[in-house]
């Protein structure tokens, strides 16, 4: 068969796709839902794909290789598309999809959260004990702002007392752009071979737990621990998770196992997307508690019984939500 | 397209239905000029969104802030979704696909635009580049672990007609390449300025013993040969 013949005999097949695709290609407001013609798609798309292997093969004109290509890319991107049910799916993902993510993975959890909180305690003990140790981490002007900030004594403008609702606001957005940030790029770091996840869990272990230590040994306490302890619940266990994201991408860099490096990563990194996601999520709770409840001036009583509250909420929320009846996982 | 397979920047994906689909894949310099028009957007988007927001106290901003945070990560994200590129994308006529050249999803955006923080690393996106460099199919980190190309869209306006002509038998027996060659010229012929047409058609003057706009024709001649026949 001549290539003339050829575009005689299927040409119409061919402008029918054509038009079908310009519909479909609308968006869904402006399209005419013919369902007969939408029913037709497949069928006449996997027509048009053997008409394009015929002529490929047949060394047909430049021109109507490049026509019908054209017309095969378009129907493969309208019939191989994935599309989400969002809402269900986010649903879906908070009542039960990132906790299983999380405890599937729980292994890189762990080693997350023994990064982090092994630096935490050491260097906490460490400032508790020596009252220059701290110096090692941060230099005078920065430890005489955390003093002053947490000093029972002092009426320093970042302190509970002063703050109004309009600070709260502020400090709402503050920690929505600051903190969320620093745990996607927590995960983020986890490209470069997991190193970037795991120097900002241990970096983060350190300076949290030299303040911590620092303040207790000053007596600082009630300041210190009733603010952090309520939000702590959400910030420490997401940004714990994020480094447990990072470091499962790098897993995958470094120890591929069965499959080649780049599948492996790719795989690695939808997995670790719902534990970036789910983290997310949790931060943005942890700014809420923040910026509205740790700032309050409530007795310390009080913030401390929220915060085990809060606690026990996240343990429970992480360790048993999405389960099946039947144990697993 | 079978004479520039060794030289193209293509990626082919063998689909489901057996055929080959072939990808342009876009390199450092379109994506880099991309970027460039998107950093400008979003630079006004910032001082406008800073600007009318200042007066409003801590509320206003707490908005800043989250817009901010906003813009900078999920700023590609909306667009890459919605219309499979960001405006500087669009601009620069490419977009973000699957490997498997299906539309970018959600999951997949969000990977390669939250990767992007270490792509940027160690300045101006210092690792990102030496990625697109060492892999043949110009991918940043974030690229490779989501699984996306950044190709250009593939803009098919009407397709060129062979100008109709008497067909004639070439004086010699064509190799499919030159067969290929022959219907190439013809139907691109039209959109070369005559001297040039003329030029190219003077290469095979040996074998139609023609010169001038003549020999141009008897290549159409061949050409409409090798579609209709006699």
């Amino acid at each position: 068969m001549r290539q003339e013949q050829f575009e005689q005999a299927y040409r119409p097949l061919w402008d029918e796709l054509g038009a079908l695709l310009d519909e479909m290609e609308l968006p869904r407001s402006k399209r005419n839902p013919d369902k007969a013609r939408a029913a037709a798609f497949p069928t006449l798309y996997r027509q048009v794909c053997s008409h394009y292997a015929l002529a490929r093969s047949r060394r047909f004109s430049p021109a109507l290789l490049e026509q019908l290509h054209h017309l095969v890319l378009r129907g493969h991107r309208r019939l191989y598309r994935q599309r989400g049910a969002w809402l269900w799916r986010t649903l879906d993902f908070i009542g039960g999809g990132f906790p299983r993510a999380l405890r599937r993975h729980r292994g890189y959890f762990l080693l997350a959260l023994t990064s982090f909180l092994l630096p935490a305690l050491l260097l906490g003990l460490a400032c508790y004990v020596d009252p220059d140790m701290i110096y090692s981490l941060m230099d005078e002007q920065q430890v005489a702002e955390m003093e002053s900030m947490y000093d029972p004594a002092g009426s320093h403008p970042g302190r509970s007392e002063a703050r109004s609702s309009e600070t709260d606001f502020m400090m709402f957005g503050f920690y929505i752009f600051n903190n969320i940030g620093i745990g996607f790029r927590t995960f983020a770091g986890g490209m470069l071979l997991g190193v970037g996840s795991l120097f900002m869990l241990l970096f983060n272990g350190l300076v949290l737990g030299g303040v911590a230590g620092h303040l207790t040994r000053l007596g600082f306490h009630d300041t210190f621990w009733s603010f952090v302890s309520g939000h702590g619940a959400f910030e420490l266990t997401a940004i714990v998770i994020c480094g447990a994201a990072g470091l499962m991408l790098g897993h995958a860099l470094l120890a591929p196992g069965q499959r080649k490096r780049i599948p492996a990563l790719k795989a690695a990194a939808a997995e670790a997307l719902k534990l970036v996601l789910g983290a997310a999520l949790m931060l943005l709770a942890a700014a809420f508690v923040e910026a509205f409840w740790s700032s309050s001036t409530l007795d310390a009583a009080i913030k401390y019984g929220v915060a085990v509250l809060l606690w026990a909420l996240v343990v429970f929320y992480l360790v048993f939500v999405g389960r099946s009846r039947h144990g697993s996982l | 397209m079978a004479l520039t397979e060794e030289v193209d920047t293509t990626r082919q994906y063998e689909i489901p239905e057996g055929v080959l689909l072939e990808f342009r894949l876009a390199g450092p310099l379109v994506r880099a000029s991309a970027w460039a028009i998107d950093a400008a957007i979003r630079a006004v988007l910032y001082i406008v969104i800073g600007l009318s927001f200042s007066y409003f106290g801590g509320v206003g901003v707490a908005i800043i802030l989250i817009a901010l945070f906003l813009i900078e990560w999920f700023y590609p994200v909306l667009f890459e979704v919605k219309n499979g590129a960001t405006p500087g994308k669009k601009a620069m006529g490419i977009w973000v696909i699957h490997d498997n050249g299906t539309p970018v999803t959600v999951s997949a955006s969000v990977i390669r635009n939250l990767l992007r923080a270490v792509d940027f690393m160690p300045v101006m996106y210092g690792f990102g580049l030496l990625s697109m460099l060492f892999n043949r199919e110009f991918k940043r980190l974030g690229d490779l672990a989501a699984g996306t190309l950044v190709v250009y869209r593939d803009n098919y306006e009407e397709r060129s007609e062979l100008p109709s002509r008497t067909a004639e038998r070439p004086g010699v027996e064509l190799t499919e390449s030159e067969q290929q060659a022959v219907l190439a010229f013809a139907e691109r012929a039209s959109g070369l300025s005559s001297e040039r047409r003329v030029e190219l058609a003077e290469i095979l003057s040996e074998i139609s013993g023609h010169n001038g706009e003549r020999a141009v024709d008897g290549i159409y001649g061949y050409a409409n040969w090798l579609i209709k026949g006699r």
